[in-house]
């Protein structure tokens, strides 16, 4: 496959998810709803850092770096959401 | 003796290019720490008033942010589009390409003028004489809106003046390594994946 195609395809995914996570803000789903949406948000990022920043080209050592940030900040979301999450508990 | 377009203290361009790539992504892991601090913030505002929260989030446009992630999505197709064109020797699409994602960028900031000239005529902007907010909640949101779109609206002037200047550069163009290019590319899709969840944060975050 010739390395533009495969760009057009992969930004046609993008707009398809980009659809599909505004379809499905509309939908009755309640708690699950931004569940969904961070999760093809991850979709789409997962696409952009493997395909247009070429990371399935790259090397080990350049892909930890690309990803190290990620962890960080998973790391800083989890810790910040057991904080609030629990503090009703002991109140 | 050094191949064409390298510079000291490397022998060969595949070195420094592989350095020169491992040096931005670095760069790009600290800025998604700088964006992290934006998202954690939002998170425990979200965790604190469940529906304040969504209240507040229904008062931003979100039609204008949904065309704007689109509009930004295909800006870095534009700009992966000049790496490969680059890389292949053709350096005249590589400048096209570029030029696509600056044209592309610009109508990303011109909506964004577009939203917060409507925000202050509704009197959602912080710090302004016609400010009125309906309680703490919207306040702080809004708050948090403006920092974390603010912020993201100079990366995207920064990526522009990037672009630009990597469009204008005739060696850049020309380098089948496509350094330069490449690593302005790679800042451009950052500032995008950035954009990717302020989305879902901010706009989606609104529909009830």
């Amino acid at each position: 496959m010739s390395g533009a195609v495969r760009l057009l395809l992969v930004w046609a995914a993008l707009m398809a998810l980009l659809a599909l996570t505004v379809g499905a803000a509309f939908l009755p789903i309640g708690m699950a709803k931004p569940w969904v949406a961070y999760a093809i948000a991850t979709a789409k990022a997962i696409l952009i850092l493997w395909f247009f920043m070429e990371m399935r080209r790259e090397s080990g050592l350049a892909r930890l770096a690309a990803i190290a940030g990620f962890v960080w900040l998973a790391i800083l979301i989890m810790l910040t959401a057991t904080d609030y999450l629990t503090r009703r508990w002991i109140m | 003796m050094a191949e064409g377009g390298v510079q000291e203290p490397f022998a060969r361009a595949a070195r420094q290019r592989e350095a020169e790539r491992l040096g931005m992504l670095i760069f790009l892991a600290s800025e998604v720490m700088l964006f992290g601090g934006i998202f954690a913030a939002a998170l425990a505002l979200r965790l604190e008033h469940p529906a304040g929260y969504v209240d507040a989030a229904h008062h931003l446009k979100l039609w204008l942010g949904t065309a704007n992630t689109g509009v930004l999505l295909t800006s870095s197709l534009c700009a992966a589009l000049a790496v490969q064109a680059a890389r292949n020797g053709q350096a005249r699409w590589a400048a096209c390409a570029l030029w696509g994602a600056v044209a592309l960028g610009t109508v990303f900031l011109a909506i964004k003028g577009v939203e917060y000239a409507g925000e202050y005529r509704e009197g959602l902007m912080p710090g302004m004489a016609t400010t009125h907010f309906e309680g703490r909640t919207q306040q702080l949101f809004m708050n948090l809106y403006f920092i974390g779109t603010g912020l993201h609206a100079v990366h995207v002037t920064f990526g522009l003046a990037l672009l630009a200047a990597a469009a204008l550069n005739r060696g850049a163009r020309q380098d089948r390594h496509a350094m330069l290019i490449g690593n302005v590319a790679l800042y451009w899709h950052l500032v995008d994946v950035i954009w990717v969840f302020l989305y879902p944060t901010l706009y989606l975050a609104g529909v009830r």
